[in-house]
């Protein structure tokens, strides 16, 4: 019988526990980001959507137009499109005729990086395939998290003018977010 | 007499428009106080602190499209909320401010307030009924268990109050108790009072009682199907019987707007404002129980417990009658 | 006059009317779901009640279905790893991991140790994870809103520790055929450094909240009493099958990786009903903090992919193969067959949480519609991995 009784006053007791809790969290201060005023600390590790890295020339990419990143692609969101060759002019032409009548080897003189490379990010699952599967190194995450857009087709991009855009506009300015300045925690 | 009518009608605007404004303040306060308890600031966009978004929020309501659903009973669908906001606007009546400070002083205060909040049941199983749907039906089954059950113990411990007080006049029950904390009912009669308190939140079907709209197995229980401000006058008629609730716990148990220093309408405010936000409080801290652990609560524990404290105060009350008349 | 609409004739679909045929007289079937609060998604479950009692329940799968075994089929075996994240989107790691394996077994590749030991530890913290969430989630489920909030609040922190390698929060494809993707570096250690002592101090908290609290204590007590019995029938797994008392966790049991070199324990419960559950759960977070404080101390220097990994014209040599990794929810085993091209042949995947759900018509009859929810949220289901 007491026994009982003093276990109902301890059930009791835990509800003023629970009370206690929420009481000295109601009193401690927020630990939420008030997001538009700060951003949180950690978002240069999101990956954002894909771009082109540039060679040593800001703005002729790294890529060699192989093709391994839209082969390895899950979802075919990449298309590369490779450069057609130059026209070779008269003595050009000959003279590959005749190296080829020599059993010489001709050399391409097709320039590597792509005319354009398309990628769709509305079907991309971020999943850093093509990244790893790149011999040349040429794409990385943009980082870019505040990337939206009204329609479909802003979600379309075309990388190698992508790149030129971005590298076109001072270096500064690079996705800085709406109002900069991180939170302390 | 007319004038008396003419006096009623202006209480009863004066009601209205601070039940209004009470349903805005409460809903700040209520998402307010959640947001700090779960360590966010809850609103704080619209206007300083977010005070304004109580009227977003009201403005939204206002302006939705109000909307029944396929086969419910058009009438009795459109009389719930209403039903269920206007008998609240009476029980504000007699209920004392301060000292002399109230829209109608009424013989049969308690009574009056007791008798109409019954009303809000009868609401709530005709918005599930009406509604058509079996989430609505399920939640007005359980809101009528729930409120016939818990009204009893309730009355009990009112009463017991009144018993002591030997009157149903509120201004009276206040008058009868003193300045300072001791002196007032709460010393005298506590176990009626903790019972008062949680019959209330079963009564106001606030949480952790919050079962006719228990949503995670009822979706919004009885009024599920309700948009706009059908659904808006069911949320205000909760805000508003919580504060009578609150109200009348002020005026029984602690001292009315008895205090020292401050003016008396002051303290009556403070005190009801504390008590609502210990509801608030206890919303966002509980589980919800199960509904026959509910009903056990009531039958099992707080009917006998309330009949022995009434019956005890009664004989009291009597003892000290005999010893005085003597 | 017809003003009242005979919703016997209109309302319901295939499912509901084969469901009421079986009925009795004078009862209410009801529909809750594909979209209701409880069900955590798109899980559908018809009941036949009598008041507030559940009659019969009969959960109706297929809302979510993606078809990932097909698609497995089209996409190489590399190709296919970014489903995997999307199959229990809780326990992403887990899958991610069951496939890699049965993949990796069918090659024979070795994975770099310090690879091993990455996923060990990215594979436990997603546990806790996944924990962290049902707890929050099975709570609003009985109504505290509050407690919910506090569980984000530090699984923020643990996917703020993820995210640095991975790169997302949620949908994780962070094993790679031959290792991982990426190594963890300094901020990422830090984090989860910092983040086992500060979840182990939030641990009493938790207890005072909530596991303590009279109200959830009678709420969750002996209801839903699955016997082991029954388990074994349905091939209930992980926390559901060592809630009722069964000793069994494919990390000790059919050690994979290198678990076999870790110290903990399997947590059991003999209280069989939504309680053991509960304190199984509750558990395992704790221990799985202790796997990752083990982990993190012994971790040697190295590769975390190794040399030679599939390229992508790669082909699975011909061959099938079975891995089977503990998840959140229970054992995961995924099944491969490769006839030596690019795709894979067939991949058959085997969500625990589906065998887990199977239990639930037989677990829920004769209780109350709120005991019904508090089963089915003591389950713990994923609807995307039950539907796959």
């Amino acid at each position: 019988m007491i026994k009982e009784a003093m276990k109902t006053v301890s059930d009791l007791w835990s509800l003023m526990v629970g009370l206690k809790v929420t009481g000295r969290y109601f009193l401690e201060p927020q630990v939420t980001v008030r997001y538009p005023w700060k951003a949180v600390d950690n978002i240069d590790t999101f990956k954002g959507h894909l771009e082109l890295v540039p060679s040593k020339d800001p703005f002729k990419p790294k890529c060699i137009s192989c093709g391994m990143c839209a082969l390895a692609c899950p979802s075919n969101c990449l298309t590369v499109v490779k450069r057609k060759p130059p026209k070779p002019t008269p003595e050009e032409e000959k003279a590959q005729a005749e190296a080829k009548a020599n059993g010489e080897k001709v050399k391409d003189k097709t320039p590597k990086d792509p005319e354009k490379f398309i990628y769709d990010y509305t079907l991309c699952s971020l999943c850093g395939t093509c990244m790893e599967n790149c011999p040349a190194g040429a794409l990385r995450f943009s980082g870019n998290v505040y990337q939206a857009g009204y329609s479909r087709n802003d979600f379309l991009f075309e990388l190698v003018a992508h790149m030129q855009t971005k590298a076109d506009a001072s270096p500064k300015t690079e996705f800085e977010p709406p109002v900069a300045e991180t939170s302390e925690a | 007499m007319p004038a008396e009518f003419i006096h009623i009608l202006i209480a009863l605007a004066v009601v209205a428009a601070s039940v209004g404004a009470l349903g805005l303040v409460m809903v700040w306060v209520e998402r307010k106080v959640a947001g700090h308890i779960q360590r966010r600031p809850g609103p704080f966009e619209v206007g300083p602190n977010g005070l304004l978004q109580p009227f977003c929020d009201a403005l939204k309501l206002v302006g939705k499209q109000l909307f029944m659903p396929n086969g419910a009973d058009p009438i009795l669908f459109w009389l719930a909320p209403v039903l269920s906001f206007l008998p609240v606007l009476v029980l504000f009546l007699p209920l004392p401010l301060g000292d002399g400070i109230m829209a109608q002083n009424m013989n049969l205060g308690l009574l009056l307030i007791l008798a109409f909040s019954g009303l809000s049941v009868l609401a709530l199983l005709l918005g599930g009924w009406a509604s058509n749907n079996k989430y609505g039906l399920l939640g007005a089954a359980r809101g009528v268990a729930q409120s016939v059950a818990y009204e009893i113990p309730l009355l009990l411990a009112v009463l017991a109050v009144s018993f002591q007080a030997g009157s149903l006049n509120l201004a009276e029950v206040v008058k009868g108790q003193g300045t300072w904390p001791w002196q007032w009912n709460i010393m005298t009669q506590p176990l009626a009072f903790l019972i008062y308190l949680v019959s209330a939140l079963g009564e106001t079907n606030r949480a952790p009682f919050d079962l006719p709209e228990a949503e995670s197995e009822l979706t919004a229980g009885f009024h599920t199907e309700y948009s706009g401000m059908g659904f808006g006058l069911f949320f205000l008629a909760e805000y508003a019987n919580m504060a009578v609730v609150c109200a009348v716990a002020t005026v029984l148990f602690l001292g009315g707007w008895h205090g020292p220093i401050l003016p008396g309408p002051l303290w009556f405010v403070l005190k009801v404002s504390l008590l609502l936000l210990l509801m608030v409080f206890l919303r966002w801290t509980y589980p919800r129980v199960r509904f026959d652990q509910l009903l056990n609560i009531n039958w099992k524990w707080l009917l006998p417990l309330a009949v022995a404290n009434l019956l005890l105060t009664a004989f009291f009350v009597k003892f000290a009658q005999y010893v005085v008349v003597k | 006059m017809t003003r009242y609409i005979d919703t016997e004739q209109t309302a319901g679909d295939f499912y509901t009317h084969n469901f009421a045929k079986k009925a009795q007289e004078g009862t209410l079937i009801l529909n809750l779901g594909p979209q209701h609060p409880s069900t955590h998604g798109v899980l559908r479950v018809v009941v036949e009640m009598d008041g507030e009692y559940v009659l019969r329940a009969e959960p109706i799968l297929g809302y979510l279905h993606r078809m990932h075994e097909k698609m497995a089929e089209v996409k190489t075996a590399a190709q296919f790893i970014p489903n995997m994240g999307r199959v229990d989107y809780l326990h992403a790691m887990a899958w991610n991991w069951a496939f890699v394996g049965a993949v990796e077994k069918i090659a024979g590749i070795e994975v770099p140790e310090r690879a091993e030991y990455v996923r060990v530890i990215t594979c436990e913290l997603n546990r806790i994870s996944s924990h962290l969430l049902w707890w929050g989630a099975y709570l609003l489920d009985l109504g505290a809103f509050t407690p919910i909030m506090y569980a984000f609040d530090d699984r923020e922190k643990l996917l703020d520790a993820l995210q640095v390698p991975t790169g997302s929060r949620l949908t994780y494809s962070y094993f790679r055929i031959g290792g991982v993707a990426q190594d963890l570096n300094d901020d990422c250690l830090g984090r989860i450094r910092a983040f086992i002592p500060w979840l182990r101090s939030r641990m009493p908290m938790y207890k005072d909240l909530v596991t303590d609290n009279i109200i959830l204590r009678k709420r969750i007590e002996d209801i839903g009493v699955i016997e082991p019995e029954l388990c074994r029938r349905y091939g209930a797994t992980g926390p559901v099958a060592r809630g009722s008392g069964i000793n069994y966790d494919v990390r000790r049991n059919e050690p994979y990786g290198i678990y076999s070199k870790f110290d903990f324990d399997i947590p059991t419960s003999e209280l069989k009903c939504a309680r053991g559950r509960y304190d199984v759960r509750m558990a395992e977070i704790e221990q799985s903090l202790r796997i990752i404080e083990q982990a993190l101390e012994m971790m040697p220097e190295g590769d975390v992919l190794v040399k030679g990994a599939p390229k992508p014209s790669w082909k699975v040599p011909a061959g099938e193969s079975y891995f089977a990794v503990e998840g959140a929810r229970g054992k995961i085993g995924v099944y491969v067959v490769s006839d030596g091209g690019k795709n894979l042949y067939r991949t058959k995947l085997r969500a625990p949480g589906f065998c887990n759900l199977s239990l639930f018509g037989e677990v829920s009859r004769g209780t109350i519609l709120a005991d019904a929810v508090a089963i089915l949220g003591s389950l713990d289901m994923v609807i995307p991995e039950i539907d796959r």
